[in-house]
């Protein structure tokens, strides 16, 4: 039985740069969001009773044959182009032979040496402001197994635990895996590319709408192999270093993890090399509470999986029509998308990026659309709405709002009708399901007093009242001021102009 | 009446059930009976379900009554090999890995048996997961041949032409990968026919090698193949491999025979050496009778045959070994947990399974495929296997462009001793030699009773064979020789049949 990690050596990050050269291959494994099964007509919906979501293919029952899903074969495609791939005029699914319980045929139906795109490539940007080309060697279809619950063991792991549980609802569902060539000259940015290529990915295939891309729900995994060689000495050119053993760590759930998990092997493979000692070939696990990797099963390239041509399947033959149709279904490529928007809208770097962290581009794209200005329109989504997304572990599409709500919304503060606090509780009141904002305010009976003369009474009201606060700001301590305006607000019951109090009070006190 | 009902064809059958002379449960009851009465000797059957027939032939007859318009085949019983998934009734592939397990779905094949009225009899016997010519690596005891229970009826599907041979059943649903309809045919004197690869479903059909299995008829007379083809034939969305035509009109074929002026090749490779004196002698007796009902016989070599059994024991072997990987206890069939270990893992779990679960000739199979795809081994075998495919495939290109069909003795021997080729696994499989290039290829074949041979007295074949989709060819080459081979034996080759009694009679 394993226990806790033991933590093994690892050196200084910048020692390990200094002494070697980080070679990086990333795989990604995207399941698509197709309604139904990659080899049957299941559905794929994430959540449901275990084996549910089941039938004789998808079960791998005696007789069952596979068909392959079009639309899947579809996604790949576009996954491909929009990867700069090229497109396989002609291929064929293989044959994954291992045994393993989650599987239900013993083997897993995946392409081998035919994948459907090959030689891509993406750019990613670093915050340096520099532009890492990654190279994809392959993007290939294949399902997912069925999902294994190991219970009564410490670690959740097979090791220990008293006996095994397997969902197959998740066995068929179609998956995409990308694989990187290995990534060569990133040097000390080497954990900074993965996780930007990661992301990039992340973004490119949520704008592709191919894939729910959520990490967390293991609807995007990644796996990073790495391995470390000698730096070249003196004239040797660094690509003429062979390369070094490498390890393949899994469990890598966030972008944050990626960076930090290839840092982590950088610092434990230096260690391990810095002492003479051979790395072993072996797939680690992640750990994102400890920060560390553990040794996982050793993996040898001699592991055989008797891979052959699926018989039971038929070759995928796009027609040159049919890809050049799908590359006219492409997105916008999101880096170019994202810099024509942040020029129009008028954002700081800053303000995109907590625009892109909290996903809503094309929200706010929409809700500009629907009249709102675009500082109003990211205030709502990044604000208030992300905050509340965050709190609740949700999107911020979950609540119901849409732009069309927001630049209604962004009018009526605009329109002086509504001031801050009482947008939110329009807001409030939209997400609770009463309504659009103007249906909310009405109801909620929400718009500011415009009469001047109830506001100055409110004012003179307050000062009387706070004798020592107004002679202070009579006295030059405009600050003090606040606690004025906040009295008003409440003798106005919220409904005036912050604002405008606060000009009335200075007038009436300096 | 009753034995006479057994004796009708399912052609005959379905006509006297259309026009009321019978009614379906009279027909299921009267087989039920004859199953009852010489299954015991003959073994063909792994599961008969008469209460599920007689009730599926009841509501034919109900149907009938009211008036309704029924399939022309409505109410005619069949059997099926226990290769094919039959939901509520047990499949075991002839296998003690399945034994128990119940299907929760029907094999495309049986859901259209179902669809036109057939009351399913029983599921018959096998070679285990369709691996022999004998049935006699079935786990649940061998088949006896009807013509002497002291031989083979042929394999893998010994049970499907067994039970029709001893009239168990009108016919049955068998499946060929390397000859397992056309072998068992020819040595029990019964039809068999494997359509084009992909013009039956396989959906349903446990997987030996899914690029050779192909399902279909075994049955007493060519028109009864035809009518049973034009059932089961078609496209099916479930399975990939099914060819998206309408289903070759086989029927018509049969009823219409005439083979004047067609060109028939003799396959020089197939019917020399290995091949016994009587099986020669009835198989060129057949090609003279072609040749004065106006056929013109040419010689037509196909070099590459001679390669076709090694390739097809190295790509069938490769795709049962993957295939027959998911019977692994996890989730159906035996279990068997290993002597000695207090807490096994899934791993020790599936191995124990597996050695008790299989017999040996699928052991010896699997280690052979999985040796063949492993890799450094990959590319001198399942890849030089695979380029012979190809050359077989381009000499049936190029005989059928002299000919129109192809003929060949179906087995080189008549049945043999139970027992005589059971350690001797090569001269097994050289049962299949003349079989197995039309799987490697994917062309239709047909087995047709040929005569007796004067040696023994059993039944010879003679195989004839198409080019893909062109099935209708063999109904009618193999329909025209069925009428003058008739005349000849002044009745059907079965009717030379010993009669079998009861057990112990």
């Amino acid at each position: 039985m394993t226990t806790a990690a033991t933590a093994e050596e690892i050196v200084d990050y910048d020692e390990a740069l200094e002494r070697y050269d980080p070679v990086m291959g990333l795989e990604v494994h995207v399941e698509l969001n197709t309604a139904t099964k990659m080899f049957c007509g299941c559905a794929t919906g994430f959540g449901a009773d275990p084996n549910t979501q089941v039938c004789p293919v998808c079960l791998g029952l005696p007789g069952a044959l596979p068909v392959v899903n079009e639309k899947a074969v579809e996604s790949a495609i576009r996954i491909g182009l929009a990867l700069n791939c090229e497109i396989a005029e002609w291929c064929r699914f293989a044959r994954k032979n291992y045994f393993y319980p989650d599987m239900p045929k013993n083997f897993q139906t995946s392409q081998y040496d035919e994948p459907i795109a090959f030689e891509g490539h993406l750019d990613v940007e670093l915050s340096d402001g520099t532009t890492y080309r990654v190279a994809i060697e392959r993007a290939h279809m294949e399902e997912d197994t069925g999902k294994s619950l190991h219970v009564g063991g410490a670690t959740g792991r097979i090791h220990g635990a008293d006996h095994s549980l397997v969902d197959y609802n998740r066995a068929g569902i179609p998956l995409i895996e990308i694989v990187t060539k290995p990534l060569t000259g990133a040097g000390e940015r080497a954990p900074q590319v993965a996780k930007a290529y990661v992301g990039a990915l992340r973004e490119l295939l949520r704008a592709l709408g191919v894939s729910d891309v959520k990490m967390e729900q293991g609807s995007l995994r990644c796996d990073a192999n790495l391995s470390l060689r000698p730096k070249a000495a003196g004239d040797e050119n660094q690509d003429d270093v062979p390369l070094g053993t490498r390890t393949e760590t899994k469990n890598v759930n966030s972008l944050r993890s990626v960076e930090r998990a290839i840092r982590y092997e950088i610092t434990r493979h230096a260690a391990v090399l810095d002492k003479g000692e051979k790395i072993r070939q072996e797939t680690r696990h992640w750990h994102e509470d400890t920060g560390v990797t553990t040794s996982g099963r050793e993996k040898s390239d001699a592991d055989d999986y008797r891979y052959f041509p699926e018989p039971d399947l038929v070759p995928v033959a796009p027609t040159r029509e049919t890809v050049e149709h799908l590359r006219g279904t492409l997105p916008e490529a999101p880096g170019l998308r994202r810099k024509r928007l942040q020029s129009d809208w008028g954002y700081s770097d800053l303000e995109m990026r907590d625009v892109m962290n909290a996903g809503a581009v094309d929200l706010i794209e929409e809700t500009v659309a629907a009249g709102a200005t675009p500082a109003g329109a990211r205030k709502w989504w990044t604000g208030e709405l992300a905050r509340r997304a965050n709190v609740e572990v949700k999107s911020v599409e979950d609540f119901g709002v849409t732009p069309a709500h927001i630049a209604e919304l962004d009018g009526l503060v605009r329109d002086g009708r509504l001031n801050d606090s009482m947008a939110r509780q329009v807001l409030e009141g939209v997400i609770a399901g009463e309504g659009t904002p103007l249906e909310v305010a009405d109801a909620r009976g929400l718009e500011l007093v415009q009469d001047d003369g109830a506001l100055e009474a409110a004012v003179d009201k307050v000062i009387d009242a706070n004798p020592d606060v107004a002679q202070k700001v009579r006295d030059g301590k405009v600050q003090a001021a606040g606690a004025l305006i906040g009295q008003v607000m409440k003798e106005m019951k919220g409904q005036a102009d912050a604002g405008k109090a606060r000009e009335i009070i200075l007038a009436k006190l300096t | 009446m009753n034995s006479d009902i057994t004796r009708l064809s399912a052609a005959e059958l379905a006509h006297a059930l259309d026009s009321r002379e019978v009614s379906s449960v009279e027909v299921v009851q009267a087989h039920l009976d004859r199953i009852a009465t010489v299954d015991a000797d003959v073994h063909a059957y792994l599961h008969v379900d008469g209460e599920g027939a007689l009730a599926a032939a009841q509501a034919v007859d109900q149907r009938r009554a009211s008036g309704e318009d029924l399939h022309v085949l409505a109410g005619v019983p069949i059997a099926v090999k226990d290769v094919m998934v039959t939901k509520g009734l047990p499949t075991t592939c002839g296998s003690k890995i399945l034994k128990g397990w119940i299907p929760p779905y029907d094999a495309t094949v049986v859901s259209r048996l179902k669809a036109a009225g057939m009351p399913i009899l029983g599921k018959t016997n096998m070679d285990e997961f369709a691996m022999g010519s004998s049935t006699e690596h079935s786990a649940y005891g061998p088949t006896h041949n009807p013509w002497d229970l002291t031989r083979i009826p042929g394999g893998s599907g010994g049970g499907s032409s067994a039970v029709v041979a001893a009239y168990e059943a009108p016919w049955a649903i068998g499946t060929d990968t390397g000859g397992s309809i056309r072998q068992p045919a020819s040595v029990t004197g019964t039809v068999g026919v494997k359509p084009t690869y992909g013009g039956v479903s396989r959906y349903g059909l446990v997987a030996l090698a899914s690029s050779l299995d192909q399902a279909g008829p075994c049955t007493r007379t060519v028109l009864d193949a035809a009518l049973l083809h034009s059932v089961i034939g078609g496209y099916d969305p479930m399975d990939s491999t099914s060819i998206n035509a309408p289903v070759p009109s086989v029927v018509e074929a049969a009823r219409n025979a005439d083979v004047k002026g067609l060109k028939v090749g003799v396959i020089k490779e197939l019917g020399g050496e290995g091949y016994q004196a009587g099986v020669r002698a009835r198989f060129d007796e057949s090609v003279a009778l072609l040749q004065e009902a106006g056929a013109e016989i040419v010689e037509v070599s196909c070099p590459s045959f001679d390669y076709a059994l090694a390739a097809y024991y190295l790509i069938l072997p490769s795709e049962a070994s993957s295939n027959l990987a998911k019977f692994d206890a996890m989730r159906y069939g035996l279990r068997v947990l290993p002597e000695g270990i207090d807490d096994p893992s899934a791993e020790q779990v599936m191995a124990a399974t597996r050695d008790a679960g299989f017999g040996d000739e699928v052991k010896r199979r699997i280690i052979l495929g999985t040796y063949a795809l492993s890799s450094g081994y990959y590319d001198a075998y399942y890849g030089q296997a695979q380029k012979v495919r190809r050359l077989i495939a381009g000499d049936f290109d190029r005989a059928f462009g002299q000919v129109d069909v192809l003929v060949s003795p179906t087995a080189p021997t008549t049945a043999f001793k139970l027992g005589d080729k059971l350690d001797d696994p090569m001269s097994m499989y050289l049962q299949d030699v003349a079989t197995i290039p039309a799987n490697l290829a994917g062309v239709p074949g047909m087995s047709l009773p040929s005569g007796l041979a004067e040696e023994d007295g059993l039944p010879t074949g003679i195989q004839i064979l198409a080019p893909a989709t062109k099935d209708e060819r063999l109904y009618n080459v193999g329909a025209a020789l069925e009428k003058m081979l008739v005349d000849k034996w002044g009745g059907s080759l079965l009717a030379k049949a010993p009669e079998l009694t009861a057990k112990g009679a």
